[in-house]
């Protein structure tokens, strides 16, 4: 029971819905995400991850993304978060010349303070320059917003994003190793089949500048990284989740998922990342996500404020976001945004929530 | 209300008593409204389309980054945009042959296309289509339909080359294919370039600024400028405009002289209804509800005849617009709300116009005041006195528009003010005649003839002005489109002095049957076409206007025969140096460019200084040219098109060269024609372009004939009143029928006597004032007098078919009718 379909499931929704101006009506699954992988390649559980390779792209595997989002404080105190996230998405399962090239890339960026929640969307195809990903040095980018290492094993490096009311500059340093999600990166998704190769670095440290209609402020923090690339990573009945990457105040790091299916109970899973690294699955009766209260966020009703457990643990959180407002409006919309969480632990971290 | 609806009764009675007036009225409003409203639908059809086409996925409707000097770009510069956080979206746009018609090739990004374009792409699944392999061609049903294709054929570009996958996009502009840009790249085989970068959005503030991006190559295009279509075809539709505005005019003169004499005959009645008791203000609602009434069904009526116009008409249009601007329009006329609004509204517009005076004479009737029908004999001097002060004030308008105005619209004011003018002073003459007449006359009879045609001339002065409009825009236009023939003739013979013209399919092709045609002993010479469009300003006048470059090698075929209006005595060698150029005559009025003026032409590799040392004329197309050396143009322009030839070769060997060519290379030659097919072709554009003209000067021609029947009916059952004491003393029936016909006929022949020198002045202000400030070139001005023979003969005939009803009822009226006459009490 350590499937982790943790944002696989966000990926292609958000291409499937920013490329196209609809959902496709013949689509299994959501958003297209039970499609058929043919051509594609699947992951392959006992695969061994190699970095820096598998920093870079997978052009054989069909949806594919980076996902950076940072918990961040001024020099007067006040809240932050920043979010960084490249997608994508082949319509074949290759590389290509020019406008040949199949691949396609959306990618989001995001600012949220107590007040505001600002966002942009962009999107390009791969082949001709616009955006891409290299290995080594890793690089990923997109028009002028980019993710790039200074190291081969992504512990330091920089994020930009700038749209129209917003612009962030932010070095990122890490001095502890990846951690790599379900049986050494590869994650299962499904008793059916479906998984993704997934690994994170959770402990950067964050330092730049971010600037919001016009003012710029000193900031530093916590982010947490994401890469994942899959073919076919959700089962036909799963319909949404909602998903927290949360950094303890103790130094250790914790992610959990919330799968929810219309026609059996929701699925449950995470990763504990100790303080010196150490990354443990969790099992579906170890956590419960407890929703504590309701809001009316851009016109859906979402559960902003959760009760978090993990029993093995001993840990015991309230959660609740910075800005219940966190609604990305782009395609189909989705809750992205950092929360605080006090109880038998405290910190900072982030969640996204989708479907409802 | 039952006072207003007894008066509006009494009123409406007029009209079964008097059916042939009601069918003048209606009609003259009728006929005013379909001309002007078919004319409306054209233009607005042809607006539509341009507005379709600019507008084709957001292409025009956002505004863009184009090259400084016109034609392509690197693709660079779309990268280097984006980085700079410019949100562009590249677009590459050229023309592809399918079979022997050209269509707009457009090749989109869909990824990055402004929201506004991107409503408009394909969505779900098949945007994955779109995007291929194979991709998707996007066309409008109208398009598929001329292609006489079904989805998902994929038609041959020439060699070797298909289009993807054919689909419909309905709100694409006919003759646009859209396909994705690295598709269009190929078939337009210009990979990685582009024509222009649409921006998605404004730059943020603190992005890079353009200059600092991309330099100087490239230039800021905003989106409400007109697009480029529109702007070239301004001309031609202010011409129809003027057309439809002129026949409305004409309309309006019949309708104006059916109420006049409605008005008059109504008198009676009127004071009738007020003696027993109907308020002033019933009865001027009654007349109001009444002119509205009819004026609505009458503009229905003329909005069904608009659209039959409007229907008959447009594939002329289409195709002369196609020729000479390459403007594509939707063969089908879509009818807007707007067009019916505005053409019911000329309607009760010209309907109040045309009741006005005669509606307020009525209303300011004392109510005992006794009707005289036939009191503006006293008033006639009077009545002649205005006329001429307002025929004064035209003439001085169009005389003050000539002197101070610029532009067509200023021409054609002075048109008008010229037409209406000598309309309205078009009585003083005749009076004049006819009081010399009456003066010299021997015998009663004929002073009598001489004094009632004198009374007559109000009543009939409406269409008689009508007649005279009708006749001289009839020899005006008339000599204008005789002289033009001619000199289109002659320049064509002068221009097209190759044997063979034809376009390669693809530059590859175009080298290998260069090649191939070196080898023929039977091919005197090759002579290459390289094209390019770039954006030409000039210090005179502000603004920029869009001009085709031509370069052609230094060849006899030119410098022999290319028909020159003016030029230096060593243009061809300053031509072939590469610091010369010789310009088409419509380009040198829009830029006020003249022999010896220097000018920079913005390319791809920098400025381009040159001299004009040529000005020729260039009927064939109303955008601007250029003409420079072959080898010069095509080292500036490394994009520029180089598909055309023309070949030399003896006339009796041109059939076995263009078989050969086309049995060697097949679908590698897009486009191949002998010089006698192609005279022939470029004079159908022309003819078709005239018949347009030609439709609409017939159809003012027969509103006059309707307004003179109208008028002469009217009057005659007055006269019998003015008859019957001829009668009395011995005049026979068959007489006064005679000396009535003879009365029209003389003032019909006097009309088309004043209609000659009017129809040339017209002629004149068409040719060195319309046309020039339309089209750009002046024609030589011709006179053709066996035209006004006919013309003559056409008002004379025009004046004996309308008067024959009425006379012929005035030969057989019984004599107790005119008994009658002496028993009445008026």
């Amino acid at each position: 029971m350590n499937a982790e379909p943790s944002r696989a499931l966000l990926a292609p929704l958000l291409l499937a819905l920013a490329l196209c101006a609809s959902a496709p009506a013949r689509a299994a699954g959501f958003a297209g995400l039970g499609d058929d992988a043919l051509g594609f390649a699947e992951p392959t559980p006992g695969h061994a991850l190699v970095f820096p390779r598998d920093h870079g792209a997978h052009p054989e595997f069909r949806i594919e993304w980076w996902y950076l989002t940072a918990n961040l404080t001024d020099e007067s105190g006040n809240a932050y978060g920043a979010q960084w996230t490249l997608f994508r998405h082949a319509r074949a399962p290759r590389d290509g010349d020019g406008w040949d090239d199949p691949q396609a890339f959306v990618a989001h960026a995001a600012v949220t303070t107590q007040t505001l929640h600002l966002f942009a969307e962009t999107r390009a195809r791969g082949g001709v320059g616009q955006a891409g990903v290299e290995a080594a040095p890793f690089r990923a980018f997109i028009d002028n917003w980019s993710f790039s290492a200074t190291e081969p094993n992504l512990s330091g490096g920089e994020i930009t994003a700038a749209a129209p009311r917003f612009r962030y500059s932010l070095r990122l340093s890490a001095e502890k190793p990846l951690a790599l999600h379900g049986e050494a990166g590869y994650s299962r998704k499904s008793e059916s089949g479906q998984a993704s190769y997934y690994y994170s670095q959770p402990f950067f440290s964050v330092a730049g500048a971010l600037a919001v209609d016009g003012v710029e402020r000193k900031v530093t923090g916590r982010a947490w990284m994401d890469h994942e690339w899959s073919s076919r990573p959700l089962a036909a009945d799963q319909k949404g989740w909602d998903w927290f990457s949360l950094h303890l105040d103790n130094g250790a790091e914790l992610m959990l998922f919330r799968l929810r299916s219309d026609t059996s109970l929701p699925f449950l899973s995470g990763s504990y990342i100790a303080a010196d690294g150490a990354t443990r699955a969790l099992a579906r009766d170890d956590i419960v996500l407890e929703p504590l209260e309701q809001s009316l966020v851009s016109g859906r009703l979402l559960p902003i404020r959760w009760r978090v457990q993990v029993k093995s643990l001993r840990l015991d959180i309230d959660a609740k976001p910075l800005n219940s407002q966190s609604f990305m409006s782009t395609g189909v919309g989705y809750f992205e945004g950092p929360v605080s969480f006090v109880g038998s632990q405290s910190g900072k971290g982030y969640l996204e929530m989708t479907g409802y | 209300m039952r006072q207003f609806l007894y008066a509006l009764a009494t009123l409406a009675s007029h009209w079964r008593r008097r059916p042939g007036q009601f069918a003048a009225l209606f009609t003259g409003l009728a006929v005013a409204t379909a001309l002007w409203s078919g004319v409306a639908a054209l233009n607005d059809q042809a607006r539509r389309s341009y507005d379709h086409a600019a507008g084709a996925l957001g292409v025009g409707a956002a505004p863009s980054l184009v090259a400084a000097s016109g034609g392509f770009f690197a693709q660079d510069a779309f990268l280097a945009f984006r980085r700079a956080g410019w949100k562009v979206s590249p677009v590459i746009e050229g023309p592809i042959r399918l079979g022997d018609k050209a269509y707009r090739l457009l090749g989109v990004e869909p990824l990055t296309l402004p929201k506004i374009a991107r409503d408009k792409m394909p969505e779900g699944e098949t945007l994955d289509d779109f995007l291929g392999p194979p991709g998707r061609a996007l066309v409008a049903p109208q398009t598929l339909r001329a292609l006489g294709l079904a989805e998902g054929a994929t038609p041959a570009l020439g060699d070797a080359e298909h289009l993807p996958p054919l689909a419909i996009e309905k709100d694409l502009a006919p003759g646009t294919i859209v396909v994705d840009i690295g598709v269009a790249q190929r078939l337009l085989h210009r990979p990685g370039r582009l024509s222009r970068l649409l921006l998605a959005e404004q730059p943020a503030r603190d992005a890079p600024s353009l200059e600092t991006i991309g330099g100087d190559a490239l230039r800021r295009v905003e989106a409400d400028d007109a697009p480029e279509l529109a702007k070239l075809t301004e001309s031609f539709h202010l011409n129809l405009t003027a057309f439809g505005l002129l026949a409305y005019v004409v309309g309006l003169f019949i309708a104006h002289a059916s109420f006049g004499l409605a008005f008059e005959q109504r008198l009676p009645i009127i004071r009738t209804l007020r003696a027993i008791g109907v308020s002033l203000r019933a009865l001027a609602f009654a007349l109001v509800a009444e002119l509205m009434l009819l004026a609505t069904l009458a503009g229905a009526a003329g909005m069904v005849g608009g659209y039959l116009i409007a229907a008959a008409l447009l594939p002329d249009i289409a195709a002369s617009l196609e020729g000479l601007y390459g403007a594509e329009l939707d063969g089908a006329l879509g009818l807007t709300p707007g067009w019916w609004a505005s053409g019911v509204g000329m309607a009760l517009i010209g309907a109040t116009i045309a009741a006005a005076s005669g509606l307020v004479k009525t209303l300011r009737l004392p109510v005992l005041a006794i009707a005289q029908p036939f009191a503006w004999r006293e008033a006639q001097r009077l009545w002649l006195l205005r006329q001429g002060a307002l025929a004064a004030l035209a003439l001085a308008g169009a005389a003050a528009a000539l002197l101070f105005g610029e532009g067509l619209e200023a021409g054609f004011v002075s048109m008008a003010g010229l037409l209406l003018g000598a309309a309205l002073a078009l009585p003083l003459p005749l009076a004049a005649a006819l009081r010399l007449g009456e003066k010299r006359a021997r015998g009663p009879l004929a002073k009598w003839f001489f004094a009632d045609a004198l009374q007559q001339l109000p009543g009939l002065s409406l269409a008689l002005m009508a007649l005279l409009l009708a006749l001289s825009t009839n020899i005006g236009v008339g000599s204008m489109v005789e002289g033009f023939r001619r000199t289109f003739a002659q320049w064509l013979d002068q221009r097209l002095v190759a044997e063979i013209y034809f376009e390669a399919s693809s530059e590859a092709q175009a080298r290998a049957i260069e090649t191939w045609l070196a080898a023929r002993e039977d091919v005197a010479a090759v002579l290459p076409l390289c094209k390019a469009r770039t954006t030409l300003r000039s210090s005179p006048v502000a603004s920029s206007w869009p001009v085709e470059i031509v370069g052609a090698p230094p060849h006899e075929t030119f410098s022999a025969h290319f028909p020159l209006l003016e030029a230096r005595a060593d243009a061809w060698g300053r031509v072939a140096r590469g610091d010369g150029a010789l310009i088409s005559e419509q380009l040198a009025r829009r830029l006020r460019l003249a022999l010896g003026s220097t000018l920079d032409i913005p390319t791809p590799t920098g400025n381009w200084g040159v001299e004009i040392v040529g000005v020729y004329p260039d009927y064939g197309a109303a955008k601007g040219q250029m003409r420079v050396d072959h080898a010069a143009l095509a080292a500036r322009w490394p994009d520029a098109r180089r598909l055309d030839y023309m070949l030399r070769a003896r006339p009796e060997d041109a059939p076995a060269v263009m078989h050969a060519l086309q049995t060697q290379f097949g679908a590698g030659v897009a486009r191949i024609i002998d010089q006698a097919s192609l005279k022939q072709r470029s004079t159908t554009i022309f003819e078709r372009t005239f018949a347009v003209t030609a439709a609409l000067d017939a159809l003012t021609l027969v509103v006059s004939a309707i307004a003179l029947f109208a008028s002469l009916t009217t009057l005659a059952a007055a006269r019998v009143a003015q008859l019957a004491p001829l009668w009395a003393v011995g005049v026979s029936r068959r007489s006064l029928s005679w000396l009535e016909f003879a009365r029209v006929t003389l003032f019909a022949a006097a009309t088309a006597l004043v209609s000659v020198p009017l129809g040339l002045a017209l002629a004149y202000d068409l040719v060195a004032i319309v046309n020039v400030r339309a089209f750009g070139w002046r024609l030589p001005f011709h006179v053709f007098p066996s035209q006004w023979l006919e013309v003559f003969a056409l008002a004379l005939l025009t004046a004996a078919l309308a008067s024959l009803m009425p006379i012929r009822r005035l030969a057989r009226v019984a004599p107790a009718s005119l008994l009658a006459v002496f028993a009445n009490e008026r």
